[in-house]
């Protein structure tokens, strides 16, 4: 028999266009974007030459938002306007901010997530965290002079789903296609591990402004392969920068700082926790606006001693991820440092000593999660490249469902292999009951109090029956993103149940449209407008790809009668693209996309078939 | 509507023969080979249908591999495949002299944390590990020579004790360490 021919899947019909695409670090401090070109990973410079972009935003009446340099500089004059390390407050409710008495910015205390009250109303650090990447999106645009095909977004791999799903929610409300949500230390292994040929087990050691992730990976033959990883979501050079804030308050005796003295004196605790990385002792001064002048001497030596229990903070999740790997840190080839805080001494130290080895500092720490996210995205985006790779990830931290008593039944384990799914079954009590309310939750302990509550939903349409004769499937999917979704199926009658989820902390639809709405007062282009060009861009994938599989496999794979079906749905979605009837363009993309269930399944089906073929046969057969 | 096929069995869609003896880099392979084609990543810039179907397959190559690999796991489904329920959570009667011999493990764990001992418990731990490797064994016999399907699950109750155990010990050398 012939072997079928199968295209790589994946791969653009033309290769000779380049599809653009960048990768975005989103970063607590500064936020960075940057693109393949010609083969190589840059990051993309604003007008001024500068590669970074402070992540701040000072909210002004009646005006658009200052974004970058320019908010930064005015942090300590307005303080309640101008937001930073807002990476911090994604995904998380007030009372999840240990620290939010000390944070200077005027919160709203509603159920979910934070909201803060700034000049232009009030904000989402959803809605915030937007803002920077709509910069970025047009540095990259003006750069680039082309239509962007999507975005790689990258989060901390320790993030759990809810602030995924925040940092998605953003990326939507910058107007980005996101390709993917790629962990920033899996982003720095493939630009590491590319540019050296690496093959073995590598640690990736990332401290950031405001997080800090620890990643075990196995690199061999082309597949990143993450066997474990391990955290703090609030743990970065903003703490070591808070240590000397508290030590300066000690030092001099002050009256109660106002919210401008307060950035003033943190922002003067950065100065000095970064120039103490360069010089044994660093002289801090500053004139307060009550006339107060704070003038200390900080010496590396008090340093070490005031943030020695941060250091040790970042060795027992590591500890943690190499226990879950089935390592010990003798079995680690290279450390890889990631971060801006990594530069400090007492953290090149502390790894060093730890891992018996020199860290890996060869790479800017500043970017090398930008330049890999970039590398990421010009292959998700379809373009060929010259080496082929695969990365396998997995999701952080354990989900589970409330069960009696306030305990967590555990139903997907952390450090699993992302994409996964895992079914429960769970029963109805009471005779006749039609409907059922779960929660999920995500996290290591046991009580659900103590995890992160994600979402409850309820089941309803469940057919009457008496009690404990229902058998409730509920399947846990967890996708690339490392995002969940939930659905229920009642499996006695085969009846699926709507599954209604309302998250504990992230934004529903209506929440996202009306962001959108409102982000408009400013913007020349209308929703409606941006709805078509978004729906065009998704037809004009699908008209392509479609064409793609037909003329690689239709012959092969389906009947003439389905192949003339579906090529008469690319006709009719090519004809939808030609108008601006948005409702009707959806409506074609709907029915082609339902028309190629059957051929996508197929032709996945035989690419598996073909890639096995290698083996021997007679294993497969018996 | 077909999306992914989820009749197939673990064994077949990795294509290896359907038996507790395993050719782990075969297995390593195949599964490399498998995601390398259906990898959601493959088909991030396709349409919803592409993506949807891939991250069907995907999942699927996951939970084979995740099964196929464990032994325990695999030693479980290869009898869920005969139709054999290994009982895990209803048949709890061990023999006495199994149950006698957890005990003193349990105890001299105890002993090993109150006395900060992590030779102790390296020790117990390495007499562990070969007690599992000889129940592996035994495991693979009553699957794939002998066909004792009873015999077979009722090995993989004792090697879940068995791992509970080892969990335990790992847990304590763990505690001791920081
Ligand atoms: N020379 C230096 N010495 C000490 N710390 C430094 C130095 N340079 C930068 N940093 C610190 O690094 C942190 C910023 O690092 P980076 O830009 O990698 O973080 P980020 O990506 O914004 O944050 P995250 O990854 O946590 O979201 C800040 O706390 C900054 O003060
Ligand atoms: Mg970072």
């Amino acid at each position: 028999m012939a072997l079928l021919q199968i295209a790589e899947p994946g791969m653009s019909t033309d290769p000779h266009r380049h599809r653009l695409a960048v990768g975005i670090d989103l970063g607590t401090t500064n936020s960075l974007v940057a693109t393949v070109r010609n083969g190589i990973s840059v990051v993309i410079n604003d007008e001024q030459g500068r590669a970074l972009l402070p992540s701040v935003v000072r909210y002004r009446p009646e005006e658009a938002p200052q974004v970058g340099y320019a908010a930064q500089r005015a942090q300590s004059e307005d303080p309640y306007n101008t937001i930073v390390s807002v990476k911090r407050l994604m995904g998380r409710g007030l009372h999840d901010l240990a620290d939010a008495g000390n944070l200077p910015y005027a919160f709203v205390d509603a159920p979910g997530m934070v909201q803060l009250k700034t000049a232009c109303g009030i904000k989402s650090p959803v809605e915030v965290s937007a803002e920077i990447l709509k910069r970025l999106r047009e540095r990259a645009e003006h750069a680039l002079g082309g239509e962007m095909v999507g975005a790689v977004i990258t989060v901390p791999a320790y993030f759990d789903d809810a602030q995924r799903q925040a940092t998605k929610d953003a990326a939507k409300l910058a107007g980005l296609n996101v390709l993917r949500l790629l962990n920033e230390p899996t982003a720095a292994a493939v630009a590491y591990g590319l540019d050296n040929a690496a093959e073995g087990i590598y640690a990736v050691y990332d401290l950031g402004g405001g997080t800090f992730d620890i990643s075990i990976l196995r690199l061999s033959q082309g597949i990143f392969e993450v066997l474990a990883t391990n955290g703090d979501a609030a743990l970065g050079g903003d703490d070591f920068d808070h240590r000397i804030y508290c030590w300066i308050l000690e030092q001099s005796s002050l009256a109660p700082l106002s919210a401008q003295d307060t950035r003033l004196l943190l922002t003067k605790a950065r100065e000095a926790k970064e120039t103490l990385t360069e010089y044994p002792e660093v002289r801090i001064t500053a004139v307060l606006s009550t006339g107060e002048m704070v003038d200390l001497l900080l010496t590396a030596q008090v340093f070490d001693a005031l943030t020695a229990s941060l250091v040790g903070k970042t060795l027992g999740p590591t500890r943690k991820a190499l226990r879950d790997a089935g390592l010990t840190a003798d079995q680690v080839k290279g450390v890889v440092m990631v971060g801006g805080a990594t530069r400090m001494p007492q953290i090149q130290r502390t790894v060093a000593q730890y891992f018996k080895q020199e860290p890996l500092n060869n790479l800017d720490p500043d970017k090398v999660v930008a330049l890999g996210a970039a590398i990421q995205a010009n292959v998700l985006a379809g373009n060929r490249v010259a080496d082929d790779w695969l990365l396998l990830d997995v999701i952080p931290l354990s989900l589970g469902i409330e069960t009696m008593g306030g305990l967590v039944e555990r139903i997907v384990p952390r450090n699993s292999t992302l994409p996964t799914a895992r079914a429960q079954d769970f029963t109805t009590f009471k005779d006749g009951q039609t409907a059922m309310s779960f929660h999920v939750v995500q996290g290591e302990r046991e009580l659900v109090a103590d995890c992160r509550s994600l979402a409850k939903f309820e089941l309803r349409g469940i057919p009457p029956m008496a009690a404990g004769a229902a058998r409730i499937r509920v399947t846990l999917q967890v996708d690339a993103d490392g995002l969940l979704s939930v659905s229920a199926r009642e499996e006695s009658t085969g009846v699926e149940a709507s599954v209604a989820v309302k998250p504990s902390y992230g934004l529903t639809d209506d929440d996202i449209t009306r962001m959108l709405k409102d982000s408009y007062v400013h913007a020349k282009e209308d929703v409606h407008a941006r709805a078509l060009r978004e729906a065009q861009v998704e037809g004009r994938r699908l008209v392509e790809a479609t064409q793609a599989a037909l003329a690689a496999d239709g012959d092969a794979l389906l009947s003439a009668a389905e192949r003339a079906d579906i090529a008469q749905g690319v006709s009719a979605l090519a004809a939808a693209l030609e108008g601006s009837d948005l409702a009707g363009l959806k409506r074609a993309v709907e029915k082609l996309n339902g028309m190629t269930v059957e051929f996508a399944s197929r032709r996945m089906d035989a690419s598996v078939r073909k890639a096995l073929s290698g083996q021997r046969i007679e294993d497969v057969e018996c | 509507m077909s999306d992914y096929d989820f009749h197939k069995n673990h064994f077949e869609l990795l294509g290896l023969p359907p038996r507790f003896h395993l050719d782990s880099a075969r297995l390593d392979q195949a599964y490399r080979e498998i995601q390398a084609q259906v990898h959601p990543d493959r088909v991030a810039h396709l349409g919803a249908v592409e993506r949807r179907v891939s991250m069907q397959w995907a999942t699927a190559a996951n939970e084979a591999y995740q099964t196929l690999r464990d032994p325990l796991a695999r030693a479980r489904y290869l009898l869920h495949l005969r139709h054999v329920d290994t009982q895990e959570e209803t048949n709890t009667a061990m023999p006495t002299a199994f149950l006698m011999e957890q005990m003193e493990y349990r105890e001299a764990i105890a002993e090993a944390k109150a006395s900060h001992d992590a030779h102790a418990l390296e020790r117990l731990e390495g007499q562990l590990k070969e007690k599992i490797v000889h129940h592996l064994a035994e495991l693979e016999r009553a699957l794939d020579q002998a066909h004792d399907d009873a015999a077979a699950a009722s090995l993989v109750r004792s090697l879940r004790f068995l791992n509970k155990i080892a969990a335990e010990i790992a847990d304590a050398l763990d505690a001791l360490e920081q």
